[in-house]
């Protein structure tokens, strides 16, 4: 299997994804360049966090008319793996892979902190290693990360299934205040509705060795490796 | 004719006039002039720093040997080496202070990887006039606050390097003129440091990154004069920062620097393009000649004089192979990056400045540089010293309720939780950072491709230094030396930045020569040289000169970054262990947190410091460490012992019963043994009967004190003398005070 972590000008999580790919789970990565139209047969494309084109725009809004976009977009059509990250889920959304949209955070200040994380299925690519008994700890960092879509895309998204993750509290409740961004329906991932797609403002790549702080990063990244390397066989 | 007119507003005395004169053979043009004025200003020339730096042994040595800026390299291991240094940017940020602060991010982080390092870590040091309340000059210091803030975040979370540590004090004298020291780290292949050298005659001269604009002309000359009533005016004199084209520079470069091709490369951060040319040709004893028509520019119709002193940011100055430039310049322009040869290294030690075939400056390359004045100011020991030294802190009356004197040393802002800022910075971009603000003494970080990680933080008592320069420098030294190794670091180098009032006043050069005095000798003790650093005078307003402010980074090397230690209280039943080698009549009260907030005296000595007893600590400290007999260590500083329990309970969530006795400090009252900042202090929690006692036989080894002082457990914080309990409050209340100071106040600005 091969991992590609797409570089825009800015992005600046890129190295972290190509690290924890190759070093923590020992698996193929490429990076993938902006201007490329391939994706040089990724199983799995990672958008990454970081600024992309300084985000001068709208968070993600120029990204997604890069040429490297056109190939993903392909790739998800045909039922590839994409995991957006933090910036790279803004870009899904500006992209039309997700529905809603990553405005502001409630509070207008950029917020670096843990948070937990209820998963909301265990029966997705993405999360099918995930503990059923307790939240997941994993950090963000991020300024625009309240997602927001109209009533009629959140209750599909309820009704399909497609919120991955929600924002709670250390006991598994997605109350207002474990909120940290202002995110309706305390929103922290969510799926396209082939579940191919996943977009988080959380850093499960910034969970996944000990040293970090948490590992439960791993459970998200696990799960679509082994997804990946069942589909293989 | 060029009259004192022109000359004075942009720095230059007359007799320095005159040198300019004599080194030209004529009058100067307009051009040649501002390039003078910038470069020896005393933030480009040190002009008056210079020989009280040589008092740094490491910088005298290397000053001696031409290597200045390759002493900057700390050895991690066989392979890697650690970049750091630290730099002011005050003025900026006391008239726009986003982009004061975001600029000054962006200048440190230039200085690293224009060696070739990847920048890992920034840290910074902020000093900032009195917020609370509804006067004036606190709405101006909560603009100044936020902004500055808001603007290290902005630059270090979109160029993708940590901000992992560093630390905020308040005093009234701040206001106006605040203090926005930043610091960055990066790891360097040793063998493939960059340097800053024009070498090699008819290589090409390249230039990269952004275009040239006209914002932050005269900046370093700005920095160099007192601020004013009309500093408000001076706003066209602070660059602006884009963190965007910044990261683009940082990944060019390092790809550009690993194709070998490049001789010689450094940042145009003060006085810009001015800087660059006469540096780098000043060091390989070369000449260069630039054409100005090829410079990339952002607006048209600037002068000579404009591109040659602009600060624009985000740009550099190659020199490549001959040949190579082509390849070069294709990297930055991959990377969507400006990249135009804009001249050549010539064999005439000759620094030509053209437009097109106007020659606009031509003078020795090193007349900006080597010939610049260096002055040996007067000193003066200022006359409140005595007085204030007269003040015998132990008559003052003791507090009637030391649990509330507790709270409101906690939420004081100096003290108080420093969430509110650390959220806004992204402290684990690069997942490299094992220990991140507010969980230990010191930011703990791994290195890729090595086991070995590096801790890091910045220490700088004003108070301190305004009592006793010599003792505050010193002071400085240990406490970031004793930080860093409360996480189990070994202290390795130490980079600085001397805030000082303007340096022509006898009574401010002397704090700065005491200061620099006291910091060689504590670094000379401590066996770490002093590898980089940076000089700000003039931080003074019309209503006056800052506390002498000295930050010191220090930087320790750790064998197991995973096997760091935090400051939180960890399991109930631990036992909490103070290990103590300082021997300080007063306690330390003098020049304390406690005295000014409590009974508003800043006087008094200052806590004494013993060096060779600080250094029995630190072997102390890292053999518990080392031996896994300490499981949390945490430093006595501000607010003493007391706010150092609270703030490892507040931490852990965990409460303690801490029993003390009046025998072990004989002579204290209460506040002195509770609040007293008294030195060479730290402590530790300990698992199990059997550690303590081989934590009390190492202790005794080293040459140090340990006393059992309590046992963590419930949620209340309790600490009784002599079996009296003077303080008792539940770990929540404590943390409410520590934690909601600083959002309530910031929060007075939003309705």
């Amino acid at each position: 299997m091969k991992v590609g972590v797409v570089r825009f000008p800015g992005s600046n999580c890129d190295q972290d994804a190509y690290h924890v790919f190759k070093d923590v789970f020992g698996v193929s990565v490429q990076y993938l360049w902006h201007q490329e139209e391939s994706i040089n047969e990724s199983d799995l494309v990672i958008l990454p966090g970081g600024f992309s084109y300084g985000d001068y725009l709208r968070t993600g809004a120029v990204a997604r008319l890069s040429p490297v976009m056109k190939s993903i977009i392909a790739h998800a059509h045909r039922g590839g793996y994409v995991l957006g990250i933090c910036n790279g889920f803004q870009i899904l959304c500006e992209a039309g892979l997700l529905p809603g949209a990553l405005i502001r955070n409630t509070g207008l200040k950029f917020r670096c902190t843990q948070a937990w994380l209820r998963t909301e299925r265990h029966d997705t690519v993405w999360t099918s290693a995930a503990p059923k008994d307790r939240p997941l700890q994993i950090p963000i960092a991020h300024g625009e990360g309240r997602y927001v879509a109209d009533s009629e895309t959140l209750t599909a998204l309820e009704n399909e299934g497609q919120i991955a993750f929600r924002y709670c509290t250390a006991d598994g409740d997605p109350t207002e205040h474990a909120n940290p961004n202002g995110s309706m329906r305390n929103i922290a991932g969510v799926m396209n509705r082939e579940g191919n797609v996943l977009g988080m403002m959380p850093h499960p790549e910034r969970a996944a060795e000990a040293l970090l702080g948490s590992t439960d990063g791993r459970f998200i990244l696990e799960s679509i490796v082994s997804a990946i390397r069942a589909r293989a066989r | 004719m060029i009259s004192p007119d022109v000359y004075r507003p942009m720095g230059l005395n007359d007799l320095e006039y005159q040198q300019v004169e004599g080194i030209l053979g004529r009058e100067p043009t307009i051009t040649e002039l501002g390039m003078f004025a910038v470069m020896w200003s005393e933030h480009c020339g040190y002009k008056y720093s210079r020989p009280i730096l040589a008092l740094f042994k490491n910088y005298r040595e290397a000053q001696e040997q031409g290597a200045l800026e390759n002493a900057g390299i700390v050895r991690l291991d066989d392979r890697l080496g650690i970049v750091f240094k630290m730099e002011s940017h005050n003025h900026p940020s006391a008239v726009e202070p986003f982009q004061g602060a975001a600029t000054g991010v962006g200048g440190i982080l230039r200085d690293i990887f224009t060696m070739g390092a990847r920048p890992i870590a920034c840290l910074n040091s902020l000093r900032f006039g009195p917020i609370q309340g509804r006067s004036k000059d606190a709405i101006r210091n909560r603009y100044l606050f936020d902004g500055v803030v808001s603007g290290i975040a902005h630059y270090g979370n979109c160029v993708g390097v940590p901000t992992v540590a560093g630390e905020i004090m308040f005093h009234p004298s701040y206001s106006g003129n605040p203090l926005v020291n930043a610091m960055a780290a990066g790891v360097v292949e040793l063998g493939h440091v960059a340097g800053a050298r024009a070498d090699g005659p008819g290589n090409p001269v390249l230039y990269v990154g952004s275009s040239t604009g006209r914002d932050g002309i005269h900046g370093a000359t700005f920095a160099s004069v007192q601020l004013g009533p009309d500093s408000d005016s001076r706003r066209p004199n602070v660059q602006m920062g884009d963190p965007f084209m910044e990261k683009l520079l940082i990944e060019a470069t390092l790809e550009a620097l690993a194709t070998g091709d490049i001789i010689g490369i450094q940042d145009m951060g003060a006085a810009g393009l001015t800087c660059a040319t006469s540096e780098m040709a000043t060091k390989a004893g070369t000449g260069m000649e630039i054409d100005l028509l090829k410079v990339p520019r952002r607006e048209a119709g600037m002068t000579a004089y404009e591109v040659m002193l602009s600060e624009s940011q985000e740009r550099m100055l190659a020199v490549c192979r001959k040949g190579a430039e082509d390849r070069v310049a294709a990297i930055y322009r991959k990377w969507e990056l400006n990249a135009a040869v804009i001249g050549h290294v010539t064999a005439e030690r000759i620094l030509r400045i053209k437009t097109g075939d106007v020659i606009e400056a031509e003078m020795p390359s090193d007349a900006l540089t080597d010939m610049c004045p260096v002055y040996r100011l007067d000193v003066e020991e200022p006359g409140y010293i005595k007085l204030a030294h007269a003040v015998e802190p132990l008559l003052l009356p003791e507090p009637t309720d030391y649990t509330d004197v507790l709270r409101r040393l906690l939420s004081s802002p100096t003290i108080a939780d420093k969430n509110w800022v650390t959220e806004q910075y992204d402290s684990m971009v690069q997942t490299l950072t094992s220990q991140g603000p507010g969980q230990a003494d010191a930011a703990v970080l791994r290195v890729r491709g090595s086991n070995r990680g590096i801790a890091m933080k910045t220490d700088g008592n004003g108070r301190y230094c305004l009592l006793d320069p010599y003792v505050g420098g010193m002071i400085a030294v240990m406490e970031s030396a004793r930080n860093v190794v409360c996480v189990g670091a070994r202290p390795a180098a130490i980079t600085d930045c001397l805030n000082f009032a303007a340096p022509e006043k006898p009574q401010v050069f002397w704090q700065f020569t005491r200061a620099v005095e006291g910091i060689a000798a504590a670094s000379e003790a401590l066996g770490v040289p002093v590898v980089s650093g940076n000089v700000s005078f003039y931080n003074e307003t019309h209503e006056g000169a800052v506390l002498p402010t000295p930050v010191i980074g220090m930087l320790g090397i750790i064998d197991n970054p995973a096997e760091a230690r935090g400051l939180a209280f960890l399991e109930e039943g631990d036992a909490i262990l103070l290990l103590r080698a300082d021997n300080d009549p007063s306690g330390g009260l003098g020049g304390s947190e406690y005295l000014s907030l409590i009974h508003q005296v800043e006087a008094a000595r200052p806590p004494s410091i013993d060096l060779d007893a600080e250094l029995r600590l630190h072997r102390a400290l890292l053999w518990a460490i080392g031996q896994g007999l300490a499981v949390s260590a945490h430093d006595c500083s501000d607010g003493g012992l007391a706010v150092c329990l609270a703030e490892s309970a507040i931490a852990g969530g965990l409460g303690a019963s801490i029993l003390l006795r009046y025998d072990v400090w004989p002579g204290l009252p209460p506040s002195a043994i509770l609040f007293g900042e008294a030195q060479s202090r730290a402590v530790v929690t300990v698992r199990g009967e059997k550690h303590i006692k081989r934590l009390e036989q190492l202790a005794a080894d080293a040459g140090v004190q340990a006393h059992w002082i309590g046992t963590v457990g419930g949620d209340v914080l309790r600490i009784s003398l002599d079996g009296e309990l003077i303080i008792s409050e539940g770990i929540e209340q404590l943390r409410m005070a520590h934690r909601d100071a600083i959002p309530s106040i910031m929060a007075a600005d939003r309705d």
